[in-house]
C-alpha cells in the first residue's frame, strides 16, 4: 500500500494488530485510517471491517498503549491482538479445497448429465475416463481434511464424522474405477465429489467462524514485573530476577509499579490497585501490616514489603495454575455432531454391510451386491450432520455479530443453548469497571477547567476518573504553574496566585469536616473557604435490569459472584433482584462453578478480571465484556463489546433458537434418509437418483438454517 | 462426435483458468477483507501523503 514516505528510511517500522470496537460504516474506516495517518509516526493503518482488526506500521517509538490512546481519540475502543494471524490459516486451506472440489464437481456433473441423457458404448466410457481423471486428483486433494481426520480419529482408537465420510468416498471411488474398467453403467465420481464439495463447504464455514472470533492470547504471568529490587541488610539496594526472590526477602516498590511478590507491607502508607487480583476497581489504602498480591499496583506512595511468596507460589501464579486445569476438562466436550456421528457411523456402516449381505444370499453377483452398498453409503453419507450444523451456527453466529456478540467456536453456541444457571462478576461486568464522579464536581466553569488541568497532572484512578469525566464534556484545562505532585497525598499547582490541590483530605483541607459519605472519594480544594468532596461509583450498566430480568424470564437462575465488599454486591444483587455471593477469591468462584457443574447443571460464567479467569474457564460457557483483561477475553468462549449487558440474554436466546433448527435440520436429514435409504437398499438409486436426491436435501437444510439471520433479538 | 474432442478440453482449460485465478486471488489476499470493500468505494480518497505514488 502507501509508501511511508513521511519517516526516515532508516526509521524502524513495527506491525500492532489491534482489534477494533465501534466501526459502524465507511466514515468510521476513513475516520480512523486517515486520523492515524495524520500522525508523523504513523506509515500505514489498515482497517479489515470484517475481522474488525486494525494494523498498524508505526515507527517502533510508538508502544500499543500510546496507539489504544490515539484509537480512544478518534472515538473509537481498541485492544491489544497479541498474536498476528498465521498467513496460511486453515480456511484459507479449506477454501482451496472447496474450489478444486467444486471445479470438478461441475465439470464431472457436465459428463453424467451427457450419460444419464443417453449416452452409451465407447462414448460413456469415455465420460467415465474423463470424470475418473478430474475426479480422483481432485478428491486426493480436496478429500485431505476428511481423510486426515478420519485417520487420526481410527488410530486413538475414535470415531468421528470423517470416518463414515472417508469410508464411503474411498470404496465410492473404488467401485467406480472398477465400473470404469469394466465398462459398467453406473460410475458415482460425481456424487463423490459433490459430497466432499457440500462437506468443505460445511467446514470452511466452521473454521470461518472460529477464525473471525480468534483473539490474542496472553500470558497470565506476563503481567508480572521480570526483576524488583530487594534491600539487602546493608540498605543497600539490588535488582534481582523475580524468578529468584525468596521469601522473607525484603523489596522496594516505587509508587507506579507493579508489585512483583506477595508479601506484608513492612514500611510506607500508599493505595494499592487490586483490580487484576480482586476485579475491585477503586484503589484500597494499604499500610504496615497489610498484605499486598503480585499483580497489583502500587500506586501513591513507595513501600516496603517482606516477601511471603514469590514466582510460581504467588496467587497470580495459582489462578493460572487453575485456569490451566479447567482448561483441560473444558476440551472434553464432544460437539453434538460428533455426538451424532457416534451412533450414525455404526448404524450406516450395519446397513451397508447387510444390504451387500442381503443381495449375496439373494443371489445377486458380488458386483451387484458391492454397488448397492455403495449406493446405501452414498445416499446415507452425513451431508446434514456435515453441512447443516455449521451453516446453521454460522449465520447465528453472524447475526449475533452484529449485535455486538462475538462468538469463538461452535460449541460454545451449543453449550450456551443448554446453560442453566448464569453466574455474574460485579465489576466490571454488572457495572462498567469504570470509576466515576457521582457528586462534587464543581459547579463553577473556570473551577472545573482547574480541576481538569490538577487531574491531568497524575495518573491515580481517581484523577483519571475526573479527567475522563470534564474532558467528555468538553472541558479545556486551564493554565497553571508550579504543578507538583505529592507522593501519597495529591497534586497541587499554582492558579493566579492561588493554590489548587487535589488529593486526600487531611493534606487538601486539613480540618475540613469528613464527609459520612462511603465508597471512595478524593477532595478539591481552588477556593480555600469551601473545599468540594468528590464520590466516585463504579456505573451499572444502563440495560443491567432489564438483562437480569430477561435472563430470568428465560428459565435461568441469576446469581453474583463477586469479589467486592458485602454490603456493596448486597445493595446491587437486592436492586437486579437476584441473589448475591460476595468476599469471593478468585478460587471461591472457581469451585462455586465446579461445583454447580459437578451438580450436573449448565453454567454460564459471566466475568472480565483476571480472578475470573479460572472460573471462566471452568464454567460450561464463559463470556467476557470486550473491555476485560485480556486474560479475561482469552478465557471466554464468548466476547461481547459495549457498554450494554442485554447481549448476554439475546446470546443465549439466539444459541436456543440455533440448537433448535440444528434439530429440525437433523429431523430433515433423517426423514431423507427414511425415504431414501430403502431404495438404496432395493437396488433402485442411480447415480442420478444419488445426485438429486444429494443436492437436494443440502439446499434443503441450508435454507432453514437460513432463516437464524435475524436470530440475534 | 469429433468436436467433444476439442470441446471438452477447451471447457476443462477454462475450468482450469478460473480455479487458478482463485487461487491467485486467495493466495493475494482479495478475499480477506469482504465487507469492507464493499464500503471502502463509498470513501472519497484513499488516505495519501505527498510523493506517495511515483
Amino acid at each position: 500500500m502507501n509508501a511511508p514516505a513521511t519517516l526516515a528510511p532508516a526509521a524502524e517500522l513495527v506491525g500492532t494488530d489491534l482489534i477494533v470496537d465501534g466501526l459502524r460504516c465507511a466514515g468510521c474506516i476513513a475516520k480512523l485510517e486517515h486520523g492515524l495517518l495524520a500522525q508523523a509516526r504513523v506509515a500505514e493503518a489498515r482497517v479489515n471491517f470484517t475481522t474488525r482488526r486494525l494494523r498498524i506500521l508505526h515507527d517502533a517509538s510508538l508502544d500499543a498503549d500510546a496507539l489504544i490512546a490515539d484509537v480512544a481519540a478518534l472515538g473509537f475502543e481498541a485492544h491489544v491482538l497479541a498474536q498476528a494471524a498465521a498467513p496460511d490459516r486453515e480456511s484459507r486451506r479449506l477454501a482451496r479445497a472447496l474450489a478444486v472440489a467444486a471445479f470438478a464437481a461441475m465439470n464431472v456433473m457436465l459428463l453424467s448429465v451427457s450419460v444419464w441423457s443417453g449416452a452409451d458404448g465407447a462414448t460413456r466410457a469415455l465420460f467415465h475416463w474423463l470424470s475418473a481423471l478430474i475426479a480422483l486428483p481432485a478428491i486426493a486433494y480436496a478429500g485431505r481434511p476428511f481423510f486426515d481426520s478420519a485417520w487420526r480419529a481410527l488410530r486413538q482408537g475414535r470415531t468421528n464424522m470423517d470416518v463414515p465420510i472417508s469410508i464411503g468416498i474411498t470404496l465410492t471411488c473404488a467401485m467406480s474405477l472398477y465400473e470404469t474398467a469394466v465398462q459398467g453403467p453406473h460410475a458415482y465420481f460425481d456424487g463423490a465429489v459433490m459430497l466432499i464439495a457440500f462437506l468443505l463447504g460445511g467446514r470452511l464455514l466452521d473454521s470461518v467462524m472460529r477464525e473471525r472470533a480468534q483473539d490474542g492470547v496472553a500470558a497470565l504471568l506476563r503481567k508480572l514485573p521480570d526483576d524488583v529490587r530487594v534491600l539487602g541488610g546493608d540498605g543497600e539496594v539490588r535488582s534481582v530476577p523475580t524468578a529468584e526472590v525468596r521469601p522473607g526477602m525484603r523489596v522496594l516498590v516505587p509508587a507506579g509499579d507493579r508489585i512483583g511478590v506477595d508479601g506484608q507491607v513492612e514500611a510506607g502508607i500508599s493505595d494499592v490497585d487490586r483490580s487484576i487480583v480482586t476485579g475491585e476497581s477503586a484503589p484500597e489504602p494499604i499500610a504496615p501490616g497489610g498484605t499486598v498480591l503480585a499483580g497489583t499496583i502500587n500506586l501513591t506512595s513507595p513501600l516496603t514489603v517482606r516477601v511471603t511468596a514469590a514466582a510460581a507460589d504467588t496467587v497470580l501464579a495459582d489462578i493460572a495454575r487453575l485456569m490451566e486445569a479447567a482448561g483441560q476438562s473444558k476440551s472434553r466436550y464432544v460437539r453434538i455432531a460428533d455426538r451424532a456421528s457416534r451412533l450414525y457411523a455404526p448404524a450406516v456402516h450395519l446397513l451397508a454391510a447387510l444390504s451387500c449381505t442381503g443381495w449375496l444370499l439373494a443371489g445377486a453377483g458380488w458386483h451387484a451386491a458391492l454397488l448397492t452398498a455403495v449406493a446405501v453409503l452414498i445416499i446415507t453419507c452425513p451431508c446434514a450432520l456435515g453441512l447443516a450444523v455449521p451453516v446453521a451456527q454460522v449465520v447465528a453466529s453472524g447475526a449475533l455479530m452484529r449485535r455486538g456478540v462475538l462468538v469463538r467456536d461452535g460449541a460454545a453456541l451449543e453449550k450456551l443453548a443448554a446453560v442453566d444457571t448464569v453466574l455474574l462478576d460485579k465489576t466490571g461486568t454488572v457495572t462498567l469497571g469504570q470509576l466515576i464522579p457521582v457528586s462534587g464536581l464543581p459547579e463553577d466553569a473556570a473551577a472545573r477547567r482547574v480541576l481538569l488541568a490538577l487531574a491531568l497532572g497524575t495518573r491515580h484512578p481517581h484523577a483519571r476518573a475526573i479527567a475522563r469525566a470534564l474532558e467528555a464534556e468538553g472541558v479545556v484545562p486551564a493554565l497553571i504553574s508550579e504543578l507538583r505532585e505529592l507522593v501519597g497525598s495529591g497534586v497541587e499547582a499554582i492558579v493566579e496566585g492561588r493554590r489548587a490541590a487535589l488529593g486526600r483530605v487531611e493534606w487538601v483541607a486539613p480540618g475540613a469536616a469528613a464527609a459520612a459519605a462511603t465508597g471512595p472519594r478524593t477532595w478539591f480544594a481552588f477556593d480555600p473557604a469551601a473545599p468540594a468532596c468528590i464520590a466516585f461509583s463504579d456505573a451499572v450498566r444502563i440495560d443491567a435490569a432489564p438483562a437480569v430480568a430477561r435472563l430470568r424470564a428465560l428459565g435461568l437462575d441469576v446469581q453474583f459472584v463477586s469479589g467486592d465488599a458485602g454490603a456493596v454486591v448486597q445493595s446491587l444483587a437486592t436492586r437486579l433482584g437476584v441473589q448475591g455471593h460476595a468476599e469471593m477469591s478468585p478460587a471461591d468462584k472457581y469451585d462455586a462453578v465446579a461445583r454447580a457443574e459437578a451438580a450436573g447443571r449448565r453454567v454460564l460464567m459471566v466475568g472480565d478480571g483476571v480472578n475470573d479467569g479460572p472460573a471462566l474457564k471452568c464454567a460450561s460457557v464463559g463470556m467476557a465484556p470486550s473491555a476485560a483483561s485480556d486474560v479475561g477475553r482469552q478465557a471466554a468462549d464468548i466476547v461481547f463489546f459495549g457498554d450494554w449487558l442485554m447481549p448476554v440474554p439475546v446470546a443465549i436466546a439466539a444459541a436456543r433458537r440455533t440448537m433448535r433448527v440444528v434439530r429440525q435440520n437433523f429431523a430433515l436429514a433423517i426423514g431423507y434418509n427414511l425415504l431414501a435409504v430403502p431404495l438404496a437398499i432395493a437396488g433402485q438409486v442411480t447415480p442420478l437418483v444419488a445426485a438429486l436426491a444429494m443436492s437436494g436435501s443440502s439446499i434443503l437444510v441450508v435454507g432453514n438454517a437460513l432463516r437464524l439471520r435475524g436470530a440475534a433479538r | 462426435m469429433s468436436i467433444v474432442a476439442v470441446l471438452i478440453p477447451v471447457a476443462l482449460l477454462l475450468g482450469l483458468l478460473g480455479l487458478g485465478a482463485f487461487f491467485w486471488a486467495s493466495a493475494s489476499g482479495q478475499f480477506d477483507d469482504l465487507d469492507g470493500a464493499a464500503l471502502r468505494i463509498l470513501i472519497d480518497d484513499e488516505p495519501q501523503r505527498p510523493d506517495d505514488r511515483p
